[in-house]
């Protein structure tokens, strides 16, 4: 991934973030479609995006407004919704120099996408904020960039192409979550057990008169907690790279 | 409903920024509860599953449309792992769907 030597980390970050923007260009474009039938105008797609930088935390928020949801719903759901950053936020912590300054650790911070992440977990030695900045800078730009263009397209394209562009959104969900079931049998049951939960609680009448942003809440929280009961992780050994 | 969507996207940006810069910059061991390290692995998979399904049915009036698509991404990311042919193909079944149906 860092082949040429004679760049610096910014632009090894930059020339790193590229590709992923790319694909995070089209994955915000299908954002953008389901944030439209918010009422959400293009100027608000991008700083809910450039702010957040998260599929599957916008997404929530965006049903959240879509439903009317309260705004303590709203903030629980986000918490939920993005609750991995916490973790990779506190990998990332164990990547960086000791003598690193506050306010680079709160951009690093700021920075954590799923992606972004990674490469900075693959980044040699302790990583360089630098690195992170470069690649930030390649990427979240173009997640907010394509969330407004989304939007916009949403306003002006017919409905049936509409409609069948808000699957793209959770094509890419499926594409995070499907792929590691082919190895990992304790995920597998996790996602086909969500599925028909979520299901179940859409059809009884009792369940689904709860609003969406708590049954994912409810629902997220129950399954997780279970699985980490009764599949819990291997005992921790020394982190592996 | 204008001013409220600022308040929803503040909201949003406020616990995104808090939970992204908390640990990095206040924990500097490693989490050992076994619990947790768990419940922060299964977390992600069973709310993007939970988010995914059933809702995709609900993209057109007809739910055909989000079950040709549901099924062409899942078949897609199983085979390909790859992020946007998933999702292009789940577009593109719904609108093969909607024009059939």
């Amino acid at each position: 991934m860092t082949k040429n030597k004679g760049l610096s980390p910014f632009f090894k970050g930059l020339r790193d973030g590229l590709p992923i923007g790319a694909g995070y260009f089209a994955v915000a474009f299908g954002l953008g479609i389901a944030a439209q039938k918010t009422g959400m105008s293009p100027l608000q797609g991008f700083i809910m995006s450039f702010f957040n930088h998260a599929s599957a935390g916008e997404y929530a928020g965006v049903a959240a407004i879509r439903s009317g949801a309260a705004y303590l719903e709203t903030a629980l759901l986000i918490l939920i919704a993005n609750a991995r950053y916490l973790l990779m936020s506190t990998a990332l912590s164990q990547k960086l120099s000791p003598s690193l300054p506050f306010l680079h650790r709160v951009l690093i911070g700021f920075g954590i996408t799923d992606e972004l992440f990674g490469i900075c977990i693959a980044y040699p030695g302790f990583l360089d904020p630098f690195y992170m900045y470069g690649a930030f800078l390649t990427t979240t730009p173009l997640w907010a960039t394509g969330t407004a263009i989304g939007i916009t397209a949403g306003n002006i394209l017919p409905d049936i192409v509409v409609r069948s562009l808000s699957a793209a959104i959770y094509g890419m969900f499926i594409a995070v979550i499907i792929p590691p079931c082919r190895t990992n049998r304790n995920i597998t049951i996790v996602v086909l057990v969500s599925f028909a939960l979520s299901w179940l609680m859409s059809v009884i009448p009792s369940a689904a008169a709860i609003s969406e942003g708590f049954r994912i809440i409810i629902l997220t929280l129950v399954i997780s907690s279970l699985a980490a009961i009764l599949m819990p992780l291997p005992e921790e050994t020394e982190e592996a790279e | 409903m204008n001013r409220s969507i600022w308040i929803y996207i503040l909201i949003m940006s406020l616990v995104s920024f808090i939970i992204r810069v908390l640990p990095v910059t206040l924990i500097r061991r490693q989490i050992k509860n076994r619990f947790i390290r768990s419940l922060l692995f299964y977390l992600p998979y069973a709310t993007l599953a939970v988010m995914t399904f059933p809702a995709i049915l609900s993209i057109s009036e007809n739910p055909l449309c989000g079950a040709a698509a549901f099924a062409a991404s899942l078949v897609t990311a199983w085979f390909t792992k790859n992020l946007f042919l998933s999702a292009l193909l789940g577009c593109a079944a719904a609108f093969l769907a909607a024009i059939v149906l």
